[in-house]
């Protein structure tokens, strides 16, 4: 990722899209009581005074900076204890919470304006969601958007890993709605707090144990638990159990955050992340039984969705890569790497087959 | 060959003003300091348990054994503790021992069966989920060898297998403290502490679960201590008893021969009214 | 010789009689002989339960010693773990009341103590199944409760118990007091059957037939003192 660069912006910058304070310290300009003051003697006035000064008078990327060096200083944290959940002042934001506040304070905390951003939300581009989150974005941090994977600094996501590889140069943003694990087992934060501490996870493999023995084998849906460097017990958050593989050993750096819970935890590059399953009741991704019926790949997560004609199609829930997909069929999950064989998970060549149930088709595996 | 010993152990509730030992006790009649108000709960109180014996402790509320349980048990309890709680296989005394350790020893070596059994079952759990918690947390990975042995230890302790993958919740009582022992038992420890195991249960209920737990106590070699102002418990269970009156072991001896032959005053006094 | 009791003194201290003692065994005396069947007798409160209970250490010996020899031991003094290996593998003892667990059969009563000295369960169930058989206790009973039988019937379930793993030194407590003629008959034939030479028993009798029908010698009893030790032949006569 570029570097940030901090900017205020007061009511005397007239326009969100020319300059940026750039003397590089943090918040000074709106003064020590904070916010915008506004000349006026009424709230009709007040209102009438700001009325066509655009985004004048929001920071740059929409936070102020002391909130956004926290979400830094969190994010830091994060990384130097990879799946623990660090605690940060989670900020209101112009959404509910539960909507993606904790991803937008973090993207909107790392973003600068040579930053290019694209949002995913459950693998589309298109959501009324994402949408709205990539243009706050545009608007207050000035930064280029995307929907091409490829082409992004910062990816922020809702449920889904792209099935594209994520690159060293890459942040991966994941919002979270429930950020403990343990709360499958147990309510009490309280005595969760207690068993991350000392490693004590006996309760989360017993709700594994009752899994297989009510299905014969592991049936997450999502949020399926994973170890973290060895240590802590991590919700990867809802994506697919397809996309949790792509975690582990991966070149690019992965953070979740939850604005409800006001948490950040993160998953730094090559870490290793292990999905917790039995030795003989392995982990097992998702299985399709036809390929994509816009593109015809086999090695992706699908989805079914219903057309404006009423039709139902099983299509590859990562839209993006799946209209690349329609013009290069053959096209590789690395296709944009300098290198290749890369391991991101199922249908790639070196993903670790005794831990995975292939797609039914085999993909494009060689 | 000892597995078990605890030496001195002594457990206060309060700010003690130093003399709280030498007024209270038996022959004081009382276990509260008359000079600084501190319980003392148990104090001085030595004892040692070989591999597979059973050892019972007696006395009525407040007569000190639940503390003593767990200090042997090495349960954090409130309080100042004193005393040396040693085990076969590890160094030092474990009251001074760091979390690792006694945590190491708690899901290995050394089961507790709560008295209520809220606290040592998580009853919206299966019961055989309940008892594959503890090898699942010892860091075994294989399902089928955890289910083999859940299914072995309901077999064992009499509990209908095809209830075992029902909520403990839809237990009867008597059958939740069966899934309690099997848990105890489950990581084959070398001593169990049972903190009054039939609390909760029908008198006819009771005996069942007692003799279960014998046989299979007797069939696995391991040590016991059983906790009870029951008399009828450590008859049934005990080989050795202690009797406890004001923090203060009072007699002990072989379990018949406590019942039989009771020499303190105390003794005599509890066996007469509840024989 | 297999036991030596030396001048054997048990006093209780009855703390509700405001420390009043009861004297229970006075200064006895006795050898008992290897493989011999001593029969101990005397009226109530003579003395005799006392004689059995610290023999078998349910009773803490107040002066006086118990030497078993083959373990080489004073019983009156040694620890209690020395007491429970001994009574683990060698030394039984059985009182005229069944100590019965509630539901567990009448088999399963007579064979818990071999399976818990290590016997398979199928093998301590067979020699129940026999020496209840040989006692007369009706087969459909075998597997019922004891808790519902007659007196008669528990206490053969409990000189089956006493008898099933043949200790070295056995100690039996009036465990036919509760039988009719003709199933005591059964049991001094069950008794000379089943134990071989290498049983001693110490046991205590009510019943002039069984005393003649059983014993070498008679030690009798009075008032906690020995009153006579005699062989079972000059024992007619003696009233007891």
């Amino acid at each position: 990722m570029k570097p940030t660069r901090t900017g205020v912006r007061t009511v005397s910058e007239p326009d969100c899209g020319e300059s940026h304070a750039s003397d590089g310290t943090t918040g000074e300009a709106t003064g020590e009581s904070g916010g915008t003051p506004v000349e006026a003697e009424d709230v009709d006035g007040a209102l009438a005074a700001l009325d066509g000064a655009g985004l004048a008078g929001y920071n740059y990327a929409y936070l102020d900076e002391h909130t956004k060096r926290e979400v830094r200083r969190a994010v830091l944290k994060a990384i130097a204890i990879p799946g623990h959940q660090v605690p940060f002042a989670s900020r209101p934001m112009p959404l509910a919470r539960g909507w993606g506040t904790g991803g937008i304070q973090t993207t909107l905390s790392l973003l600068g304006p040579e930053d290019t951003l694209k949002v995913i939300d459950q693998g589309s581009d298109e959501s009324v969601n994402a949408a709205n989150i990539r243009r706050l974005a545009e608007r207050t941090a000035d930064v280029e958007t995307t929907t091409d994977t490829t082409a992004a600094d910062v990816i922020q996501t809702r449920h889904r890993i792209p099935e594209e590889v994520l690159d060293r140069d890459q942040v991966l943003v994941l919002q979270v709605p429930v950020t403990d694990p343990l709360r499958k087992v147990d309510p009490s934060d309280a005595a969760n707090r207690r068993r991350h501490a000392h490693a004590n996870y006996g309760k989360m493999w017993v709700h594994l144990y009752e899994n297989v023995v009510e299905y014969g084998e592991i049936q997450v849906a999502s949020r399926y638990p994973v170890t973290v460097a060895g240590r802590y017990l991590m919700d990867p958050s809802p994506i697919p159990r397809w996309d949790v593989p792509k975690l582990n050993d991966a070149d690019n750096l992965f953070l979740f955050a939850a604005g409800r819970e006001a948490r950040i935890y993160a998953v730094p590059p090559h870490t290793d992340v292990e999905p917790l399953a039995f030795d003989d009741r392995p982990f097992q991704v998702e299985r399709f039984d036809a390929p994509c019926e816009a593109c015809g790949a086999t090695d992706t997560y699908r989805t079914a969705v219903e057309t404006d004609e009423g039709d139902r199609l099983v299509v590859c829930n990562d839209t993006s890569f799946c209209l690349k997909r329609r013009e290069d069929a053959g096209l590789a999950k690395d296709h944009h790497l300098d290198r290749d064989g890369v391991d991101w998970g199922p249908g790639t060549p070196d993903a670790d087959d005794t831990d995975q149930e292939p797609a039914t088709n085999g993909g494009d595996r060689t | 060959m000892t597995v078990l010993s605890g030496t001195g152990l002594t457990r206060l509730y309060g700010d003690p003003c130093g003399d709280c030992e030498s007024l209270t006790g038996d022959d004081a009649g009382r276990n509260r300091c008359p000079a600084c108000g501190t319980i003392v709960a148990c104090a001085d109180v030595s004892l040692d348990i070989e591999r597979g014996e059973v050892l019972g402790v007696v006395g009525e509320s407040g007569s000190g054994k639940s503390s003593l349980a767990e200090l042997l048990a090495l349960e954090r309890g409130e309080g100042h503790s004193r005393g040396s709680v040693r085990f076969d296989g590890y160094e030092g005394n474990l009251l001074e021992s760091d979390y690792d350790t006694r945590t190491r020893l708690r899901n290995d070596d050394l089961a507790l069966v709560h008295q209520h059994i809220r606290d040592g079952l998580t009853l919206s759990f299966s019961g055989g989920g309940n008892v594959a918690e503890k090898p699942l947390a010892a860091g075994e990975r294989s399902f089928e060898a955890v289910r083999e042995r859940v299914r072995s230890l309901f077999e064992q302790l009499e509990v209908p297998v095809d209830r075992m993958d029902d909520p403990a919740e839809t237990y009867s009582g008597g059958m939740q403290r069966r899934v309690q022992l099997a848990r105890a038992l489950v990581t084959d420890p070398a001593v169990v502490v049972l903190d009054e195991p039939t609390t909760g249960l029908d008198v006819s209920v009771q005996a069942r679960v007692l003799d279960t737990f014998r046989r299979v106590q007797r069939e696995r070699g391991v040590a016991a201590v059983v906790v009870s102002h029951d008399l009828g418990v450590v008859r049934l269970l005990a080989d050795r008893t202690l009797v406890m009156r004001h923090g203060r072991v009072v007699e002990r001896g072989l379990t018949d021969r406590i019942l039989e032959d009771p020499h303190h005053a105390y003794t005599q006094q509890l066996i007469n009214s509840t024989l | 010789m297999i036991l030596t009791v030396d001048t054997l003194t048990k006093r209780f201290e009855m703390h509700v009689l405001d420390g009043a003692t009861v004297v229970g065994l006075d200064g006895v005396s006795v050898n008992v002989r290897d493989g011999e069947f001593l029969a101990v007798v005397g009226p109530s409160g003579s003395g005799k339960s006392s004689l059995l209970k610290c023999l078998y250490q349910t009773y803490e010996v107040s002066s006086g010693s118990i030497r078993y020899h083959p373990a080489d031991v004073d019983l009156a003094t040694c620890d209690d773990r020395t007491i429970m290996r001994l009574r683990g593998s060698e030394i039984g003892y059985t009182s005229q009341f069944l100590d019965e667990i509630p539901r567990v059969s009448a088999v399963d009563v007579v064979a818990r103590p071999l399976v818990e000295s290590g016997m398979p369960a199928e093998s301590a169930r067979e020699r129940a199944r026999d020496l209840l058989s040989e006692l007369g206790l009706p087969g459909p009973l075998f597997e019922a409760y004891p808790a519902t039988f007659s007196g008669g019937e528990r206490q053969r379930v409990n000189l089956a118990q006493a008898l099933a793993p043949r200790p070295r030194l056995l100690l039996l407590d009036e465990p036919t007091s509760a039988l009719d003629p003709e199933t005591r008959r059964l049991a001094v034939d069950l008794i000379r059957a089943d134990l071989g030479p290498e049983t001693t028993v110490v046991g205590v009798f009510h019943n002039h037939e069984m005393v003649e029908a059983l014993a070498d010698r008679v030690l009798v009893l009075g008032d906690g003192r020995r009153r006579d030790l005699l062989p079972v032949a000059e024992f007619e006569g003696v009233v007891a």
